[in-house]
């Protein structure tokens, strides 16, 4: 690396353009959004900077505190979910062998490229009352009603339907469904790079794979977890088209608060300062991870 | 049955080694029921957009009616015609600035150097739903006008998409020029090159499947993004995926299904090349 000094001209041409975008058209509007987020509301489209609270005031207040609450316990949820479920996927893939790992890793990746509207969509399909995972119970449950009237019992008149849709369990089901790839993929980097003699020791000393798993492998593989937990949780709590499309009336989030804000209810300063709610959550996660992955001095872009 | 046998793990024959996982029968059954939960909705979603049937519910035989409706469907093609063009678009503007970026972070050492780099990144890590206000936001508050001429009237959403992509081609662009030599450049410059010689001579070809790749990258990007063009899109600007949502929301039929398949079909093999490019790039 040289000194910027030595080509002066060279690095403002390199510098500019790329400055220039950044600042005019991404930091200039969330400097915007977090003004107005201290704004008050003049008229219909009018605010005036008043240097007020008021905004994040009203965020507390405990219809808008239930909601943050609740898009936590979504988000959280449904980050646990793909963490649980991800190391052994990871660790599937980290262990297979040399001719099936890249095609493991492309069919966890395949699905980030497919629109997540589109996977949202496709869900419903496969979740409502007439959908896929409701054939399947309704089969199942007329074997199992034939099968019980054979010794003179009936599990009712009729089949019922799952309402899998509109609730709370479908918007962590959409959740984990669109940001799954997203924990497995620092799992799997974390795993792979882990040095397998340590399993071994721990196995040949007598421990079994849940005690491996939790006394060595987790603890020299939590830097992965922790990176797949915030690139989970981050874009899992500004979710809302997938409360929209898949929760019922209890299922909202913060997210579609915010849409609200700016869409219709025409409050953009409180919607303003609910996004920065938000942001100051990001940031804090994100601090937390460059603490941790500071200590080995990874650079932003490396990632 | 052997062969089902020894792939679900349950074959005898060669015992399982302390770390063979892969091979074990529960970690199977995970990897499997994970991949059948993630395809299963598409392969249906895909499979229904050729299904002679109105209700998306019963298979009543294959037809293609679903595409030629969609093809018909005006505001559907308006809308298409829309994402590509900010997709070209944007591709073009955020390869300029994403390579910018990653040969000034390759190559010079300046004050605030880390701090820049968190900034650049920035774009990529915070919610979606974030930006897309601070766009929506800021439109406004500079009073952009909603009746432009196409494809003037587009150039809002340009914008955005430009501001959220370019970061993601400068991590890749970043990527390969690790792997550059840079006597190369120095042996260039003692013969006589100019500094612009060098980077169009000897830089930009080293770089030349990185670039496509972050080409490829940003227009699936731009093609695939809803969130951000929801909010930024003026009341008669629509994109691809602002259609579907709005099909969506109204019912479920099968011309959408029809129409998501095409930007599937798109957005996938546009990124299979750029990530067969993106091997190509590994340094050694």
């Amino acid at each position: 690396m040289e000194n910027w000094r030595k080509h002066p001209l060279v690095f403002w041409a390199f510098s500019l353009p790329p400055s220039f975008w950044l600042i005019v058209f991404f930091f200039v509007p969330l400097t915007l959004v977090w003004g107005l987020s201290f704004s008050e509301k003049r008229g219909i489209i009018e605010t005036e900077l008043t240097f007020t609270l008021d905004n994040y005031l009203r965020g507390l207040e405990p219809i808008y505190l239930e909601i943050l609450w609740k898009s936590i316990l979504l988000a959280g949820g449904a980050t646990l979910i793909c963490l649980v479920v991800g190391y052994p996927v990871a660790f599937a893939i980290a262990f297979a062998s040399e001719r099936w790992k890249p095609w493991l890793l492309l069919l966890v990746i395949l699905p980030f490229w497919i629109n997540i509207l589109i996977r949202t969509y496709a869900l419903i399909a496969v979740f409502r009352s007439r959908g896929y995972v409701n054939f399947a119970y309704e089969d199942l449950w007329t074997a199992a009603n034939w099968l019980v009237g054979l010794v003179g019992l009936s599990l009712g008149e009729r089949f019922v339907p799952l309402s899998l849709l509109y609730n709370n369990v479908a918007v962590v089901a959409g959740i984990v469904y669109a940001f799954f790839p997203f924990m497995v993929l620092p799992l799997y980097a974390n795993i792979e790079k882990l040095d397998r003699s340590f399993m071994e020791a721990s196995l040949d000393l007598g421990a079994g794979h849940w005690r491996t798993f939790f006394s060595v492998v987790f603890p020299l593989t939590w830097q992965g977890a922790l990176s797949g937990i915030v690139i989970v949780f981050i874009p899992a709590l500004g979710a809302f088209f997938i409360p929209d499309l898949l929760g019922g009336t209890d299922s909202q989030m913060i997210g579609n608060v915010i849409e609200r804000q700016f869409k219709s209810a025409n409050d953009w300063p409180f919607g303003a300062a609910l996004s920065f709610l938000l942001m100051y959550a990001t940031f804090f996660a994100l601090a937390l991870r460059a603490l941790v992955a500071g200590r080995r001095g990874a650079g932003a872009l490396d990632a | 049955m052997a062969g089902l046998k020894s792939l679900l793990g349950l074959s005898r024959d060669e015992s399982i080694g302390p770390l063979d996982y892969g091979r074990r029968w529960w970690m199977r059954l995970i990897v499997g029921l994970t991949f059948l939960f993630l395809y299963a909705p598409i392969v249906v979603l895909i499979a229904y957009s050729f299904n002679d049937s109105r209700r998306n519910i019963v298979w009543l035989g294959f037809t293609t009616d679903w595409y030629v409706k969609a093809f018909n469907n005006d505001s559907l093609l308006t809308a298409f015609a829309n994402s590509l063009t900010i997709a070209l678009v944007n591709t073009v503007f955020s390869v300029i600035l994403g390579t910018l970026t990653a040969l000034l972070l390759w190559r010079f050492r300046f004050p605030g150097r880390p701090v820049y780099e968190g900034a650049v990144a920035l774009p990529i890590v915070i919610p979606e739903i974030c930006m897309g206000v601070a766009m929506m936001a800021f439109f406004a508050w500079i009073g952009w006008p909603n009746d432009l001429p196409w494809p003037i009237s587009l150039t809002n959403i340009i914008i955005a998409h430009v501001a959220f992509s370019f970061p993601f081609v400068a991590v890749i662009v970043r990527a390969r020029l690790a792997g550059f030599n840079r006597e190369l450049e120095d042996a260039a410059k003692d013969l006589g090159a100019t500094e612009w010689r060098t980077l169009i001579d000897i830089v930009v070809p080293y770089l030349r499947p990185g670039l496509i790749a972050g080409a490829l990258i940003a227009f699936t990007l731009s093609l695939d993004d809803f969130v951000i063009t929801f909010f930024t899109a003026g009341p008669d600007t629509i994109t691809l995926p602002v259609k579907i949502f709005s099909m969506v929301r109204f019912s479920v039929t099968p011309e959408v299904n029809a129409a998501s398949t095409v930007l599937i079909v798109i957005t996938v093999i546009t990124t299979v090349i750029a990530m067969r490019l993106q091997n190509i790039n590994k340094p050694g």
